[in-house]
């Protein structure tokens, strides 16, 4: 499917613009789009950057969006304004994302080259374009896809990278070679001179890039001043609506991931311990906290966070469980195939109330599945999490800033109730940037639960460690305690913590252990439950989870425009599950439509177990790539005709 | 580290349980204990600063006897467990008793990790050859061609050499004793204790039970012609000593003889300290040189909230890192 036009840009009302860059893994994707949306930035506009990449080092395709809008947005856009290609693979794979009045940017070597001889290309995929392109006549080629563009009303703009490296060379009197090492800049500033964009950003982003660095400064100055004379004296703009303009906005911002967000949120929620066993998408965030593993705290002293890279993840867990018996604030980071892994420790972390965050970073499952895909396909093993009946809390983020806030109130969770929380999120959002102000860390409170004395003696017997109370909670020991020695075991056990076999102290600890999660249901604020956006008095309801937050919440403002009310649930806790208020929410949504990145949509299941209620409809995407406001959109727009099936597959095969 | 409380000097039985016991009569476990008890009271360690980790298995239940904190954790996983322990509070002096199936069967993964680590604790394994909890299988000590009483059939898979898996993971302090030679064990378990870095010490002992083959009498040489005990102290001349001024001569003679005497199993089994080497910084001290901070505030002490119990980070320069304009 070719991207529906126009694309909500070019027609001179508010900014949004989506560009896309891509290219083989190492060839420098990642350093253009940072240029790019540094010199967003800097313009005073507001970002947000998805990066897509593949299992590989070197040389496989990987791509990078960023949209640049006067508004904040939370999600990528399916149809591109104007995409930026370095070869042909990338050329090929996303000329379909593009739509009337969009522009493409492509070298002249790529201009006619075979799909069936572009190396990484799938078969499945030049197999799909070249019956597309034989329906229409064309041949399978680039050339045949750059005429269908054409035909959609795409404007082509084909550029000889190498004329302008030579000029470069020229210019700054240096040889091609050293000329070429420009080359990402100057794929940014062939982009930013057709969207008529100010050279001055693009520069300033160069000089941020490589602060002090005098000499890579004048080249890629110079590269985006020979770039902006080439697009100047090469193309006619007057027929290309699309442009980019900065605007006024003195708000100080910053550009952060998903994994970033965690990392974040986890120092400022006082993490004093993380191990970890490398896995995508997961890794970005330990490298954070390694790469900042000493801070300032207010006081004026300095704070850490000790980080050990284990021999693997059930290590990773244990380890950390054992520092939380320490009394630290201890947490490990995985995806899908660790935290399988982790099950047996977490059982273990559970039956001795160990307060411990397991953030895991969903991907394409099951296995090693679609590694560096997303997905949301662990909601069912981090609801149940290890074999037996046990207490556990699970948070689901769908955006940096709620990734930020929860990740820190995680340890708060961990401590209060006394046991594993599992903080989920996703590839996609892991792999996300925003622009966002500066976070608040004032608004971050900290709650280390309820914490025994020290008895001093060593001679009044073991503690009781594990008390039976009525809210559930026993006063907590940290080992090394004075006088307050104790036990802790996977086995059933005493309130001392002694293994035991017997029925009626069974039955006492695992009630005890539950009764805790009554006390969190009843704690914790309905906000921290589920977030509600959009018409509350609705009958057309969302209900989502995670990172389908961003696309769900753009096509509510769209459906708001086109005066549709809607509302939308954004489930934040999904256990201990609220079935008071999801019930009670619920009631009075026709139709409801339940959007999950699973084949099989995990949560609607907890929910149908939990309460009874199934959607009307269930949305879902299960192709590894995030669902976007356009397909949301397309599927109400069915729904509403009365046509749609009660299980909706979102399927693009051009992503 | 070790702790030494000046208010209060405790006894062998401080260190001990009234909890019943539920080991086999004659069980090998009984010495170590013992030793463990003694061990701890000889150094002045206080019972509140200790924590005595185990795993699954018979040698898992050690906790429940020793009047420390106590962590009986995962199959396996107790070096991790422990580590993280150690790394989060270092003022804790950290023992691991596990099993030798729990330590080199399916723990094995953890040996190697913590061996590259030189973490400051002490790991004991109980070696009866045997997997005694699930009833006399065979454990990666036993060798090939054993039949324990409790196999079907004679074990087809070679035995694993402890100390010499010990020294190529990096174990820093490696030694031997035997259950029933107390007094050794106690110096030796003082020894790994005090050690600055990662101890094992592995503890030969006889499992009355499913082990058959290596029983007391076994071990006391009363199968043989001229009866002669097997367990023997290490040469006179052995020296296990490795320091920072170590030659790369002085470090190759010790691997030799380390081998050679780590490979003696026959009418002699050598015990004793086989390496003490004490030219490589513990982990605690490498994270200390990269991370001042970490002197003072630890994982498990820090202060994470300021008077008014908000968080006390101060994130701004992270913030200033991911600016963009």
């Amino acid at each position: 499917m070719a991207a529906e036009s126009p694309n909500g840009n070019g027609s001179g009302h508010v900014q949004d613009l989506a560009w896309r860059v891509g290219g083989p893994q190492g060839s420098g994707v990642d350093t253009a789009a940072l240029i790019f949306q540094r010199a967003c930035g800097i313009a005073g506009l507001h970002l947000f950057g998805r990066r897509e990449y593949s299992s590989n080092i070197m040389g496989r395709h990987s791509y990078y969006d960023v949209r640049a809008s006067e508004m904040p947005r939370a999600s990528h856009r399916d149809a591109v304004d104007l995409l930026t290609t370095f070869e042909a693979e990338t050329l090929s794979r996303h000329l379909m994302a593009l739509g009337e009045g969009s522009g493409v940017i492509y070298r002249t070597d790529d201009a006619d080259v075979e799909l069936h001889k572009i190396t990484y290309l799938d078969g499945r995929y030049a197999d799909d374009l070249a019956a597309y392109l034989a329906e229409r006549g064309l041949p399978a080629t680039t050339g045949g896809q750059l005429e269908d563009a054409k035909n959609r009303g795409v404007r082509l703009f084909k550029v000889n990278i190498d004329e302008i490296v030579a000029q470069l060379a020229e210019a700054m009197g240096v040889p091609p070679a050293i000329a070429g090492r420009a080359r990402n800049t100057l794929a940014v500033a062939v982009s930013t001179a057709l969207l008529d964009f100010s050279r001055d950003y693009v520069k300033a982003a160069v000089a941020k890039t490589w602060p002090g660095r005098q000499k890579i400064i004048d080249l890629n100055v110079e590269a985006i001043e020979q770039t902006y004379n080439y697009v100047d004296a090469n193309y006619d703009r007057s027929d290309f609506a699309i442009s980019l303009h900065g605007c006024d906005s003195t708000e100080k911002r910053m550009i952060v991931n998903g994994n970033q967000a965690v990392a974040l949120g986890k120092i400022a929620g006082g993490i004093g311990f993380q191990s970890y066993y490398p896995i995508s998408p997961a890794t970005d965030e330990s490298f954070f906290l390694e790469a900042h593993e000493e801070y300032p705290v207010t006081d004026g002293g300095q704070s850490n966070v000790i980080m050990v890279q284990t021999e693997d993840e059930i290590s990773a867990v244990t380890m950390a469980a054992g520092a939380a018996l320490t009394g630290a604030r201890a947490s490990t980071s995985t995806s899908g195939p660790g935290f399988a892994l982790m099950c047996e420790a977490i059982g273990w972390a559970a039956i001795n109330e160990v307060p411990l965050v397991i953030t895991d970073w969903q991907r394409g499952a099951p296995s090693t599945g679609m590694p560096t895909r997303s997905e949301q396909g662990d909601l069912r093993i981090a609801a149940t999490g290890s074999h037996g009946d046990f207490p556990s809390i699970v948070v689901a983020s769908g955006d940096v800033f709620e990734a930020f806030y929860d990740a820190a109130e995680c340890f708060n969770y961990a401590e209060r109730y006394q046991g594993i929380v599992i903080h989920v999120l996703d590839k996609a959002l892991s792999s996300s940037s925003r622009t966002v102000p500066y976070l608040d860390t004032d608004q971050i409170g900290i709650d280390r639960g309820l914490i025994a004395e020290p008895r001093g003696e060593h001679d009044e017997g073991a503690f009781n460690r594990f008390a039976v109370t009525e809210s559930g909670v026993s006063p907590r020991t940290l080992l090394g305690q004075q006088g307050n020695a104790h036990w802790c075991t996977g086995c059933e056990h005493t309130p001392q913590g002694r293994v035991t076999e017997d029925p009626v102290v069974r039955e006492d600890q695992i009630e005890k252990r539950h009764r805790k999660m009554e006390l969190a249901l009843s704690e914790l604020s309905l906000d921290e439950k589920v977030k509600i956006y959009g018409d509350r008095d609705a009958e057309l309801t969302f209900l989502s989870w995670g990172s389908n937050k961003g696309a769900i919440i753009e096509c509510l403002d769209i459906l708001e425009a086109e005066g549709i009310p809607a509302r939308f649930l954004h489930v934040r806790l999904i256990k201990p599950f609220p079935v008071d208020e999801m019930t009670e929410l619920l009631s009075a949504a026709s139709p409801l439509v339940i959007v999950e990145a699973n084949f099989s949509g995990q949560y609607a299941e907890l929910l149908r177990t939990y309460t009874g209620i199934a959607p009307d409809h269930l949305v879902l995407k299960y192709n590894g790539r995030p669902i976007s406001a356009e397909e949301i959109h397309r599927t109400v727009r069915e729904i509403r005709q009365g046509d749609a099936p009660a299980r909706i597959v979102l399927r693009n095969p051009y992503q | 580290m070790t702790t030494t409380t000046e208010a209060r000097t405790y006894k062998a039985k401080d260190f001990s349980q009234p909890n019943a016991n539920d080991w086999c009569a004659g069980c090998g476990d009984f010495g170590i204990i013992n030793a463990m008890h003694q061990a701890c009271a000889k150094l002045g360690l206080d019972p509140s600063s200790v924590v005595t980790v185990g795993g699954i298995g018979c040698s898992g239940k050690a906790p429940y006897y020793m009047g420390t904190y106590g962590v009986h954790t995962l199959h396996g996983r107790p070096l991790p467990f422990a580590t993280g322990i150690k790394l989060a509070n270092p003022d804790l002096t950290v023992m691991v008793a596990s099993g030798d199936g729990d330590t080199l069967g399916i723990g094995a993964g953890h040996f190697v990790g913590i061996g590259r680590r030189n973490v400051d604790l002490t790991a004991i394994m109980f070696d009866n050859e045997v997997y005694g909890l699930t009833k006399g299988q065979a454990a990666p000590t036993l060798a090939m061609g054993m039949q324990t009483k409790g196999l079907a059939v004679p074990t087809s898979q070679m035995k694993i050499n402890p100390l010499m898996m010990a020294y190529t993971c990096g174990f820093t302090w490696i030694g031997r004793g035997y259950s029933y030679n107390i007094k050794q064990l106690v110096q030796l378990m003082m020894d790994a204790i005090q050690h600055k870095g990662l101890a094992f010490l592995d503890v030969l002992q006889p499992c009355p039970t499913y082990n058959n083959l290596h029983t007391k009498d076994w071990y006391a040489g009363k199968d043989q012609e001229e009866v002669r005990p097997r367990v023997q102290p290490l040469p006179e001349d052995f020296d296990p000593s490795i320091t920072a001024d170590s030659s790369e001569d002085d470090v190759l003679d010790h691997a030799r003889s380390f081998m050679y005497e780590s490979h003696r199993w026959g009418t002699e089994i050598p015990t004793g300290v086989f390496l003490n080497n004490t030219g490589l910084n513990s982990f605690t001290e490498r994270i200390r040189e990269r991370v001042k901070s970490y002197a003072e505030q630890t994982p498990s002490n820090k202060v994470i909230a300021d008077a008014n119990g908000m968080s006390n980070v101060d994130l701004t320069s992270m913030f200033d890192e991911l600016a963009v304009n």
